[in-house]
């Protein structure tokens, strides 16, 4: 916490300006920070200084800061939200520099995330995947008592460790092919695994699918590197369930 | 200014459903030919916008966010409370209604409450039937937990991620009216302003965060769902994004605002550490459950905690509220950690933390099943703090988490603007002057997906709504604002940035309108405000441009809204002349130094109207008449 515990990085960042086809990399330094703080809250400190200096800070998106909203997402030298392990870059401490070391920062980077600036993409494609049938259709109103349907509590906390998604994109960031296998397999898997999600199964299946290669992400070739850099741990385990369910119903529809 | 609360008649258990009997209907046929426009995603917003393009209104939904499904609900990790009664506790509507009401301090509508507390059974079952993914027993039946200020487990969680499972399912639902065509989304759009035509709120002005572009969109009702003000303190829990300023600009084109200084600085968070922090994380308050909150008895003690002996730990609340013991509510044990700590026995370097201890916890159930209930939580406390919960005690103090002052609304959840609804967080409706745990999820989801339906069909059947344009006068106007405000900011080129002032601000809040509060430093905080106001209209540098992303002026503009909304909350706090539940003041206390309300003078909600920026804003009251609970003083010992 005191001062002479503070450090110093050099940072090696990826600068966008908005409508531009190409970026590059800018050396900034950043000093005086505080070991405690995290890794965001440093761009923060760099951004200030940038402001004081009459120039255009560094814009990168970030809201909850706790590691759930999945709004924030670099990618830090080389690997996406972090070199720690399960975590959001959010999460990530400055605690875990040395002083005077080089980082490189760059944005999420895939086919069907367009650049914005500097940092920040544009995500959407996730959200259209979704609307494919990353749900189950029951309008408000209409449901049965809660605990009508007793559900095993395996299956159910299989169920949540497929819903712990928080869809910030790191699977795609990471993947040689620029897949979105595990974000999608997550959630057929999440609804695959419990009894209410069986009605619409093979349909959500197809769409989901459909709508992921349509967006332009890549096939999955079993590379791993997504669950390697979730900040959630999903398991890989989720992309052979969605090729299961997958399977099922393209038999079926024949 | 009359306003009338539109509290239907006939004995409280019966009002709701009455009240549904005697609606107005819209024609299914018809409701294609309504524009809705719903502003925020989070569980009100997105439970809104998905359960009115399910009956077929068209909708159009705004966010700030690059999804609808980053809203700040997501956050939430605790639970959602349900009258279920499936632990055969004896937990029925009626105790969920009275914990709600009692756990206010006596300062909500009864009718709003009770209607909360029904409506809880028909969110769990709607959640269950989407796949929200809630813990369940061996059984395969529903899991429950307590929660603060409840004697009964009606608790059900999603492990410690409850809010993100219950917006995933609302969210989920949005994007399948999205693909039906009902719902168009429009994600990255800030609404900056409310258009009024023909005394009626008809549409909204949007400044896109993209393209820097000013948008216009019409419609015949709004829906305003955006969350609460805690940033107004700036170090908060909340997202760094959360903003009052379409509230707040509701406020200045006349909706009332209420209680604003009702505020919840939750117990347990993650100390404040130094200056470069730029949010506080909140732990779970299930915590409290397994864990003790204790402080050395000795002031300045500074030991390690697990080198001071049982006998010289004081575990105050249970010593202070043997009954509820660490499970009381929020603004309780927030002010017992103040207390402790001002009286030098604080832990931390800082001396302003207390211990949450989970020790005889894990020596009665085992590492395992604590792990199973909080593991998501210990992991990452010890990622921020680099301690191990499991080895050494949690520390953790109060920060500002939930507001429960918002803008004025009545039963059908309109504002004081006719066709200007307001849901969730963002109005004031519901928990009185103090939330209980677990009821901020319950009433996002009931306003959206139960509460708004029926009330806003009555509203468009019975209301004349004659076609409007966004060429009207009205958004010219609200598109002139919007310029000049950008304009205006980015020209003042001063040598202060937006959050140096943001800091200064928070910390005047926090001071002066924060746990506690008395006349002297509410004076002095009604004194201070206009003059940084005044410094931050002469002094801020925000950088850049306005024809596309900039961060700087965003946040610029949404604290240009905190430096009037914070003058607001200490008006608010120093008209309050009594103690009740978020709202402490250090003149009005029991001898025992609990909250001394005085029900003759201040039964009532506090209805602030704008008269004009240069003018001090005149107040209204809404009586509030309990006639089936009886105001008591609210004892948890």
């Amino acid at each position: 916490m005191t001062e002479k515990n503070n450090i110093t990085v050099h940072l090696n960042i990826w600068r966008q300006k908005y409508g531009e086809k190409k970026g590059r990399f800018v050396k900034y330094s950043v000093d005086g920070i505080s070991p405690h703080s995290s890794f965001l809250e440093m761009l923060d400190l760099l951004n200030e200084s940038l402001v004081k200096k009459g120039e255009e800070p560094v814009e990168f998106d970030s809201d909850c800061r706790e590691g759930i909203c999945g709004t924030c997402g670099l990618v830090i030298n080389g690997i996406a939200h972090s070199p720690q392990q399960a975590i959001a870059t959010c999460q990530l401490h400055m605690r875990k520099f040395k002083d005077g070391e080089t980082i490189t920062v760059e944005p999420f980077r895939a086919k069907p995330f367009m650049p914005i600036k500097d940092l920040v993409i544009d995500r959407g494609a996730l959200d259209r995947i979704i609307s494919k049938g990353g749900y189950i259709s029951a309008n408000a109103g209409s449901a049965q008592d809660a605990n009508a349907i007793p559900i095993p509590k395996e299956k159910a906390d299989l169920a949540m460790d497929a819903a712990a998604c928080i869809g910030c994109g790191a699977c795609v960031a990471s993947c040689p092919n620029a897949s979105a296998s595990l974000f999608t397999g997550a959630k057929i898997s999440q609804y695959a695994l419990l009894p209410q999600g069986h009605p619409e199964a093979k349909r959500r299946a197809l769409m989901m699918v459909e709508q992921m290669d349509k967006e332009g992400f890549g096939n999955c070739s079993n590379h791993g590197e997504c669950e390697a850099v979730c900040p959630k741990n999903i398991s890989i385990g989720n992309i052979a369930r969605m090729r299961r369910e997958f399977f099922k119903a393209v038999l079926r529809s024949r | 200014m009359k306003f009338d609360a539109k509290i239907p008649g006939g004995p409280l258990e019966q009002k709701w459903d009455s009240y549904k009997g005697h609606l107005k209907l819209v024609n299914p046929a018809n409701k294609r030919k309504f524009n809705l426009l719903v502003v925020g995603t989070g569980l009100a917003g997105g439970s809104a916008a998905a359960s009115l393009g399910e009956l077929g209104y068209n909708v159009k939904v705004f966010c700030i966010q690059d999804s609808p499904r980053r809203a700040h609900s997501i956050a939430a990790q605790g639970g959602i409370n349900a009258a279920k009664n499936y632990q055969n506790d004896g937990d029925n509507i009626w105790r969920l209604f009275y914990d709600t009401i009692k756990g206010g301090d006596f300062r909500g509508r009864e009718a709003n409450t009770y209607r909360l507390a029904e409506l809880s059974l028909n969110i769990m079952d709607q959640c269950v039937a989407q796949g929200v993914p809630f813990a369940r027993d061996y059984g395969g039946l529903l899991a429950n937990r307590s929660f603060g200020g409840a004697q009964v487990s009606r608790t059900f969680y999603a492990r410690g991620q409850t809010g993100q499972q219950l917006l995933l399912g609302a969210y989920g639902s949005l994007m399948r009216q999205v693909n039906a065509g009902t719902v168009e989304m429009f994600p990255r759009r800030e609404m900056i302003d409310l258009a009024i035509i023909g005394g009626k709120a008809r549409g909204i002005v949007c400044r896109n965060l993209i393209t820097g572009e000013i948008e216009s969109y019409a419609g015949d009702a709004v829906l305003l769902c955006t969350g609460g003000y805690s940033p107004v303190y700036y170090l908060s829990t909340n997202a760094v994004n959360s903003n009052a300023t379409a509230a707040w600009r509701c406020y200045k084109k006349g909706a009332l605002f209420s209680n604003p200084c009702y505020t919840q600085i939750h117990p347990t968070c993650i100390p404040q550490e130094g200056d470069h922090q730029s949010k506080l994380t909140l732990m779970s308050e299930s915590l409290r459950n397994d864990g003790r909150v204790w402080v050395p008895k000795k002031e300045g003690d500074k030991r390690r905690a697990n080198d001071i002996p049982e006998n010289e730990r004081d575990y105050f609340l249970e010593r202070k509220y043997p009954s509820f013991g660490n499970l009381v509510p929020r603004d309780i044990a927030s002010r017992n950690a103040k207390e402790v700590c001002d009286d030098g026995r604080g832990v931390n370097p800082t001396g302003r933390a207390v211990y949450l201890d989970f020790r005889d916890a894990i020596e009665r159930l085992g590492k395992q099943v604590i792990a199973d209930r909080y593991g998501n939580l210990f992991d990452m406390y010890l990622n921020l703090s680099g301690e191990n919960p499991y080895e050494t005690p949690m520390m953790i103090y109060p920060a500002p988490h939930y507001t429960m002052g918002g803008l004025w609304v009545d039963y059908n959840l309109m504002s004081t603007i006719p066709g200007l609804h307001v849901l969730g967080e963002a109005n004031f409706s519901d928990h009185g002057a103090n939330r209980l745990g677990a009821s901020a999820l319950m009433q996002g989801l009931a306003d959206g997906y139960f509460v708004i339906p029926n009330a806003i069909g009555a509203y468009l059947a019975g209301t004349e709504l004659p076609p409007v344009s966004t060429d009207d006068e009205a958004f010219k106007e609200a598109i002139n604002y919007v310029n000049t405000k950008v304009e205006r900011l980015l020209s003042i080129k001063g040598s202060k940035t937006v959050r140096e002032i943001h800091i200064e601000l928070g910390r005047i809040m926090m001071d002066k309108v924060g746990m506690s509060r008395d006349e002297a430093g509410l004076k002095e905080t009604i004194e201070k405000i206009p003059k940084l106001r005044e410094e931050f209209w002469q002094n801020v540098n925000v950088p850049g441009s306005g024809d596309d992303l900039n961060k700087n002026l965003e946040m610029a503009g949404r604290l240009s809204d905190f430096l009037e909304l914070g003058e607001l909350m200490a008006r608010d706090a120093l008209m309050r002349e009594e103690s009740c539940g978020g709202h402490f003041r250090d003149e009005y206390q029991t001898e025992e130094g609990e909250a001394l309300r005085n029900d003759k003078k201040f039964t009532f909600v506090s209805a602030w109207e704008h008269k004009g920026d240069d003018k001090t804003p005149e107040m209204h009251k809404e009586e509030l008449e309990f006639d089936r609970v009886t105001p008591s003083q609210r004892s948890y010992k």
